[in-house]
């Protein structure tokens, strides 16, 4: 196992540095260089040719990659054009309420999605089971902007349940467990509207992997050996349906940061999505390179512990040589 | 002699959108303690849903079984709710399969795998069932028992995995242990250590024995009677030595002709004409008349009985009256 984790390990490592290159050259490529944005227009040619050369943008290329890279390792994203604050600050900044999001819908859809696949694949043509075939389509194929604003139509607005958007009520009174009561009720509904799509396909995944698992011969074995119906379906059954399903672990992740963006935006969520869409809007490439390069990282380590669960779960890739 | 198993009039009926299949239609026979019951006949004679039916584990809502009694120690399993055969299976009756490569579950250690049963059934702590499983796969020859049984399935071959599975279907003491096809997917040599396995178990652990295979060597190895199926009917059954020497329904001696022998040069191995009929559309009358060299008119018009004639029973209108029988 230790073996495995290593290799899976050392094989991240080009990864990493085939990302780092790839966000890279997108920089270099886009229109512009950096003086151009930054600097006053009525500057001299003379002036300007100068600023440039002292600034290094006239190396090769490999040069100057070389010297992001270092500023890189050292937690160095950059600085944005327009007010010159710290890019990584502004990430780390962002961060905590975006993870809080993510990782609440990551557990919804995983929590919620599978239990239901396993009832939907137990039930299988039951009308039930037809009933969350809809509800899964229904799932992955509404778009989460209107589901986002339906759903506060119906739960904030009409209802009045949850709050219409934001993190927290600001300045709110009450002891710390109302704070807690008030922020759980923020995450509610844009954590459920970030987590249906994945939810749904989660779902569909472990129903589809359930009833194959159904039909093994080690079922029929565990049903002679006198076991409850309850234990082969959840001991037998499920043990081996979930292999596959970890594979969903490391594509939610990618899913769950993209979907951040529109999620955050409805709900006003203070989070990396919305900074992601403030800095496309205003061509903040320093900024939008800085959480590509984060977020690509994030898929990574996603990947990378989606195949340490499958050791976990699968004796056969953890005793593999 | 003591009585483990009395099947009488089993039927099994798929009910399915072809229409209704009785994969078994009819079946009678004993079983005695110690004793070993071969039930021979091609792919989809009926023999494994018989020994399903016997588990009552046959695929529902589709499979049901519709009539009958399955006496096991006196006791009728049909009438047994889903709890009481859930104490039986693993416990007084085991059943062995013929995958033995997909028969385990890959997730858990062959350890884990025979404690469960102990646990289930004898209340075992996971301690005593360990001590207790590495002793079963001693009993069942697996070498190095101690290392092999935090061992998973994937990390034995074929025949120690069927060695796994027997270990576990023995782990209660059984009174009855069904093999369906056990040896069919191991390779020959495999297959001997397997069968003379199951004999030495057999006479230490007094275990009667149901062996479900359609390979007449293996019935001739370690059977003591012989029952031939055919469409779902038992068309002959009787003590192996008999009816290897007088095989008396045509589709036993065709079965018995098929079987290359290694001491006669033939150009040509004989085979029975034609196919097991649709099981949808059973012909009237005796269902292996369209195949049969022997058949009368009287063949196609009414089923034969299964009667006694010359020390084992068989159904065919040769041996006996052919005005009798069931018309249909």
């Amino acid at each position: 196992m230790q073996k495995y984790i290593l290799r899976r390990l050392l094989s991240t490592l080009p990864l990493m540095v085939g990302i780092t290159l790839l966000t890279f050259l997108i920089m270099q490529i886009t229109p512009g260089n950096p003086m151009q944005t930054m600097i006053d227009p009525k500057i001299s040619t003379a002036d300007l040719a100068r600023a440039q050369e002292r600034m290094g943008l006239n190396d090769p290329m490999i040069m100057q990659y070389f010297r992001w890279l270092k500023e890189i390792v050292v937690g160095n994203l950059g600085y944005t054009i327009k007010t010159g604050q710290s890019v990584a600050g502004m990430i780390t900044e962002r961060l905590p309420a975006t993870l809080l999001l993510t990782v609440t819908a990551f557990l919804f859809s995983f929590v919620i999605g599978v239990p239901l696949g396993v009832f939907s694949a137990t039930n299988k043509y039951s009308k039930r089971d037809y009933g969350l075939t809809v509800f899964s389509f229904i799932g992955i194929s509404v778009p989460s902007f209107f589901f986002g604003v339906a759903l506060i139509y119906v739960f904030a607005v009409k209802l009045n349940w949850f709050p219409t958007s934001g993190l927290a009520t600001i300045n709110m009174a009450g002891g710390s467990f109302d704070i807690f009561v008030d922020k759980v009720k923020h995450l509610v509904l844009p954590a459920l509207v970030l987590a249906m799509p994945n939810l749904a396909v989660i779902m569909r995944f472990t129903r589809s992997s359930m009833i194959e698992v159904l039909t093994n011969d080690y079922i029929r074995t565990a049903k002679a050996k006198g076991l409850s119906e309850r234990t082969v379906k959840y001991k037998h059954a499920l043990r081996n349906a979930i292999i596959p399903v970890v594979t969903l672990f490391g594509i939610s992740i990618p899913t769950l940061f993209g979907g951040a963006y529109i999620t955050e935006t409805i709900f006003n969520w203070p989070g990396m999505g919305s900074l992601g869409i403030q800095a496309i809007t205003s061509r903040e490439y320093p900024v939008i390179m800085g959480l590509n390069l984060f977020t690509s990282l994030l898929v990574l380590f996603g990947n990378l512990t989606a195949d340490v669960l499958y050791a976990v779960v699968d004796p056969k890739i953890r005793l593999s040589k | 002699m003591e009585q483990v198993l009395e099947v009488k009039g089993l039927k099994t009926y798929f009910y399915t959108e072809d229409g209704v299949a009785k994969s078994v239609d009819g079946v009678d026979f004993t079983l005695s303690k110690g004793k070993t019951l071969g039930i021979v006949g091609e792919s989809g004679c009926g023999k494994s849903v018989t020994s399903l039916s016997v588990m009552r584990l046959v695929s529902e809502p589709a499979g049901k079984i519709v009539d009958g009694e399955i006496l096991f120690n006196g006791d009728n399993l049909l009438a047994k709710t889903e709890k009481e055969m859930r104490d039986i299976r693993g416990n007084r009756i085991s059943m062995i399969f013929q995958e033995p490569m997909t028969s385990l579950n890959p997730v858990f250690t062959v350890g884990n795998q025979i404690n469960e049963v102990l646990k289930l059934h004898q209340g075992m702590t996971t301690k005593e069932a360990t001590l207790k499983s590495i002793e079963m796969l001693k009993l069942v020859g697996i070498p190095l028992p101690e290392k092999r049984v935090h061992e998973y399935p994937h990390q034995l071959s074929g025949g120690m995995r069927q060695r796994v599975m027997i270990a576990m279907a023995l782990a209660c003491n059984p009174a009855l242990l069904i093999a369906d096809e056990p040896t069919t997917a191991l390779d020959v040599t495999i297959q001997a250590q397997i069968l003379e396995l199951m004999k030495d178990l057999k006479e230490r652990l007094g275990t009667a024995i149901m062996l479900v295979t359609h390979d007449l060597g293996v019935v001739a190895e370690v059977a003591d009677e012989v029952m031939v199926m055919y469409a779902g009917r038992v068309v002959e059954h009787g003590a192996v030595r008999e009816i290897f020497a007088k095989p008396m329904h045509p589709y036993t001696q065709g079965l018995l002709k098929s079987i290359p022998d290694i001491s006669e040069e033939v150009e040509f191995l004989e085979t029975i004409e034609g196919l097991v009929p649709n099981i949808y559309e059973m012909p009237a009358g005796c269902s292996f008349a369209p195949r049969c060299k022997h058949a009368m008119d009287a063949c196609r018009e009414r089923q034969p009985a299964l009667t006694y004639d010359g020390g084992h029973k068989v159904r065919c209108f040769l041996y006996g009256d052919a005005s009798e029988g069931e018309v249909g």
